[in-house]
């Protein structure tokens, strides 16, 4: 599949903003937060600016973006229209949070139940992220049980790293958040390794011979209708990554998971100025490595068309 | 509404013969001619005369070599929707551009809704939708619904333009929901198959496989070709003395 920059952009930037936005909302909701203007305005801002960024930049790859309200009506039947209506919806208990919670410094009961529906509002929205893919039959690398675990704790890791970075900005990291951010982190780490060995051993389903009634033997592509590439084949026929699949899989690790860690451990281990750009540097690193596995994600997935185009 | 009707009147659709389609391209340009004017209309090319060329197009030819035991044969396979009972591409659609009618199950885009997220031609398994760059919406094969409900044709004419431009009537159109159709008929006579079972998006359009070989081929006992270098008698010895 085409990977277009905006929407891998898009779901890694919601991913981590959801997951950030589910982290505070949590906190917030456990009363493990006190309100401080400071910590809340920087939290819950970089959290909607990444999930408002990426809102925004996936409809950059629309034909007609400016009919995209109309994407918000067949929520009965596409995962895509209720991504939207989701997206739309967590905004109004995550505006609660940020109005009661770090305008107002409260932590009465409203304020536990908005950060209980801003963390239910971004779990579902990055559901219905997932089941996009996962609910594409074309496509076996996506539609698999590992879809939607594997966007969920990315976008978990994504979001608790991020919410370290931010703690280390106000009186250090709390141990517990630095933890949790450790084991999500290497619980994605051997989750895509998972899903890449799954990946890498699919026996299609469906085959040349399927897919063009033709039963019994070998079916050969000896003729394109076109000479040059069509829409199917810069869309769903794209090969490039696949030259380079294992060498950008190691970046990806590297960059994601292992790079992290080791961050995160030396920031606990040292202390001061250290510890706090340690904490930072831990989230842009691991975004990285989130874009190059988003990228991946696509350009590793075959579609079923190109069967017909013997590729 | 991108719900999928739970059944659908008719159930119009191709029958199509890979044992006598010959792979002329004419209900390509047929298709193209018709619906660059039609409900889809246009079917934009980019840079026709130039490099990368590009556009879109409904109809496909592909050509394939099919071997097994029994020989190798050349098959040529016309793709174009396939009009599912469980398209995908529908259910997918955020927008309700998408839509299967009840009435005689034809999937059809709204281009005035359609946002162009190309969702739907990812769900499609048999590459039936091709995205318009120009117009910025998903475009695909309407059955000819502007021809085979038009008054203005003469009725002989109100079938699908690939269909009627097909010189070995390789293409049949009918409806397939009906068992006493000739369409029927033919995918019974015939063993007509859809593709891609596995996926259990219930295509409409079936494809007759290639008729079994057999081995009635004619007996070569024609006589031997008039030998060209005569012997004896007056051409042999025209032939000696001319070939000195």
């Amino acid at each position: 599949m085409h990977p277009a920059y905006s929407v891998i952009f898009f779901t890694t930037a919601t991913g981590a903003g959801y997951g950030l936005l589910a982290a505070l909302g949590l906190s917030a909701a456990a009363g493990a937060l006190p309100p401080d203007f400071w910590l809340g305005l920087i939290g819950l801002g970089l959290a909607l600016s990444l999930i408002c960024g990426g809102l925004l930049s996936s409809t950059g790859h629309l034909g007609r973006p400016e009919r995209a309200w109309r994407a918000f009506s067949q929520w009965r039947s596409s995962w895509l229209s209720r991504e939207g209506v989701l997206s739309v919806a967590t905004f109004v208990p995550a505006g609660l949070l940020g109005v009661g919670w770090v305008l107002l410094g409260q932590a009465g009961a409203w304020i536990r139940i908005a950060g209980l529906a801003s963390a239910a509002g971004a779990v579902a929205t990055v559901c219905a992220t997932a089941m996009i893919y996962a609910s594409l039959k074309p496509v076996p690398q996506w539609n698999s049980r590992y879809t939607l675990p594997g966007y969920l704790v990315l976008s978990a890791l994504s979001g608790l790293v991020l919410l370290n970075a931010v703690l280390s900005l106000f009186g250090g990291s709390h141990p517990s958040v630095v933890l949790v951010a450790l084991v999500a982190t290497a619980a994605g780490w051997a989750f895509k390794l998972a899903t890449w060995r799954h990946n890498d051993r699919i026996v299609p389903v469906v085959t040349a011979n399927s897919a063009t009634g033709l039963a019994g033997g070998t079916v050969r592509s000896i003729e394109w209708p076109h000479t040059e590439e069509n829409y199917l084949l810069k869309e769903m026929g794209f090969r490039v990554a696949r030259k380079h699949a294992a060498r950008l899989r190691l970046v990806a690790q590297g960059l994601a998971f292992a790079a992290p860690i080791l961050l995160l451990l030396l920031a606990a281990a040292s202390g001061g100025a250290v510890s706090m750009a340690l904490s930072l540097i831990a989230p842009l690193v691991q975004l990285a490595g989130l874009l190059v596995e988003r990228w991946l994600f696509f350009a590793e997935a075959r579609h079923v068309v190109t069967l017909y185009y013997g590729r | 509404m991108t719900c999928v009707p739970a059944a659908t009147d008719r159930k119009l659709g191709l029958v199509i013969d890979l044992d006598t389609c010959v792979g002329c391209q004419a209900c390509v340009t047929s298709c193209k001619e018709w619906n660059t004017g039609g409900q889809m209309a246009p079917l934009t090319d980019i840079h026709p005369y130039g490099g990368d060329v590009d556009g879109v197009w409904f109809n496909r030819v592909h050509t394939y070599e099919h071997s097994t035991a029994a020989g190798t044969r050349t098959v040529n396979f016309p793709r174009s929707c396939l009009h599912c009972a469980e398209p995908a591409c529908v259910t997918v659609c955020p927008t309700g551009a998408s839509y299967k009618r009840k009435s005689d199950g034809i999937v059809l885009v709204d281009e005035d809704k359609c946002i162009g997220c190309k969702l739907c031609s990812w769900a499609c398994p048999y590459g039936a939708r091709e995205f318009d760059v120009a117009v910025g919406v998903m475009k695909k094969c309407t059955l000819c619904v502007d021809r085979i409900y038009n008054d203005n044709l003469p009725e002989e004419d109100r079938v699908p333009a690939c269909v009627a431009a097909c010189p070995t009537s390789a293409r049949h159109f009918g409806d397939l929901g009906d068992p006493a159709s000739a369409v029927s008929a033919l995918v019974a006579e015939r063993g007509g198959v859809a593709l891609m079972p596995e996926l259990d998006y219930q295509p409409t359009n079936r494809y007759l496989p290639p008729r079994a070989r057999t081995d009635r081929a004619p007996k070569m006992n024609a006589s031997p070709l008039e030998d060209a270098s005569p012997h004896g008698g007056f051409l042999g010895w025209v032939d000696r003395m001319l070939s000195r």
